[in-house]
């Protein structure tokens, strides 16, 4: 137990140097043998995840809350006895099956463009009586609740699984919506002058283990919504893209912005227009 | 109320291979919450595997249990059709029992 226990601490003891080592800024550059070594190494670290995640995705709790959306969608009445019968995703009032690989898209009711989450939350709000406010108040998981509209879009998501991506582009603001969400990905703002194409416009970056999308290109733009919603494995709850992107807005050192927004919705709009025809396999895990 | 399992049964050779996800906070009784309060334990205690009427486990769970937890085990001799029956018990006496049949 006692050798067990120091085995550990020495593993612990190297991961933290290694991180460390990782984080000192280049001072010059790095001769070519090395950084080779350096990136197999890092390549190993992800494809041993890559398999870790393979076998929990077998069973992957994300199920748990596909179970508890489709209760919510199929069972749950608003107080003027609605339901999300009447939700139409873009196909239909009622249709789920398909819906999520569609979006975003134009809704004439709204006459807006909207993304999935969007209008998952635009339906709970008017047929389940759900208060935006309430929603904004927590629009994100964590480690103590899984809001009721998450577990919703995880069980739309879950419907569209194996289905190929066809986000619309027929229609004139479907089109603009794609054109601004491109402007944004390159907008270089904040106080590192970062864009997301700095992160995620050219092929092979990472940031440590994390091996970063190229998401102009479409067999990478795929990463945009392949395994989102994802089942958060430290802490046990699901995430949805919109947290992604908040998320990607932090990082970049620019104001989150608020729950739902136009700048989202354009972003998804050109990320999944540019993965259109890619197979969506549905609900993922994270680390 | 708790809930439900997914439980998947599947008859592989002479083996059923039963899965089963368990929707449960499985809290630790070590975390704090925001206002720096102990979050409760709360976590399975015992779980219980029926097949074809009989009992093919019974298993005490703890803390180092994650948090919606997956189990798989294989059972010998029983055969497609067979129904499996789980059922959990948590340290505050909440419970779930649910089943399935074996698929061939
Ligand atoms: C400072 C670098 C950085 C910037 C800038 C950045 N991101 Fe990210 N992005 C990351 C990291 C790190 C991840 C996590 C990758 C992982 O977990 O594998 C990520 C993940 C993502 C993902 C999910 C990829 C996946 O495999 O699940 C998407 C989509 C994304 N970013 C989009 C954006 C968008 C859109 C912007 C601009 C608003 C942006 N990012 C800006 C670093 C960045």
């Amino acid at each position: 137990m006692k050798q067990r226990l120091s085995t550990l601490l020495v593993a612990a003891a190297m991961s933290a140097a290694f991180a460390v080592h990782a984080q000192q800024p280049v001072k010059k550059p790095v001769p070519p043998p090395a950084k080779a070594a350096a990136s197999a190494k890092q390549g190993g670290i992800t494809a041993e995840f890559e398999k870790f995640r393979e076998v929990l995705e077998e069973d992957n709790p994300a199920e748990l809350f596909e179970a508890r959306g489709e209760d919510i969608w199929k069972h749950k009445k608003g107080p003027d006895g609605a339901s999300m019968a009447q939700c139409d995703l873009g196909l239909g009032a009622g249709v789920v099956k398909g819906a999520y690989v569609q979006m975003p898209r134009w809704f004439a009711d709204v006459g807006q463009v909207m993304d999935a989450e969007r209008r998952v939350v635009h339906c709970m709000v008017k047929y389940l009586g759900y208060k935006e406010e309430d929603i904004r108040k927590q629009p994100f998981s964590n480690v103590n609740k899984t809001p009721d509209h998450v577990s919703v879009i995880t069980y739309v998501a879950g419907q569209s699984r194996n289905l190929k991506i066809a986000a619309p582009q027929k229609h004139p603001k479907e089109k603009e919506t794609y054109e601004i969400g491109k402007e944004i990905f390159a907008y270089r703002a904040g106080p590192y002058d970062f864009s997301c194409a700095t992160c995620h416009g050219e092929d092979g970056k990472r940031i440590r283990t994390q091996d970063l999308p190229n998401l102009r290109k479409p067999d990478q733009a795929i990463r945009a919504y392949q395994g989102w919603p994802g089942y958060r494995m430290t802490g046990g709850f699901m995430l949805t893209q919109q947290w992604r992107m908040n998320d990607c807005f932090r990082q970049q050192r620019f104001p989150e912005p608020g729950y739902l927004s136009d700048s989202i919705t354009a972003l998804l709009a050109y990320m999944t227009a540019t993965a259109n025809g890619q197979v969506y396999k549905g609900p993922g895990i994270k680390r | 109320m708790a809930d439900p399992m997914k439980i998947r049964a599947q008859m592989k050779g002479d083996t059923a291979e039963v899965r089963v996800l368990m929707s449960h906070a499985m809290e630790t009784g070590q975390r704090k919450d925001n206002a720096g309060a102990t979050v409760p334990a709360h976590f399975i205690q015992s779980i219980t595997v029926d097949v074809g009427g009989k009992r093919v486990i019974q298993g005490q769970t703890g803390t180092a249990v994650s948090r919606n937890p997956v189990f798989g085990f294989k059972v010998k001799g029983a055969k497609a059709g067979d129904k499996v029956v789980i059922n959990w018990v948590d340290n505050k006496g909440d419970k779930r029992t649910d089943e399935t049949t074996i698929a061939a």
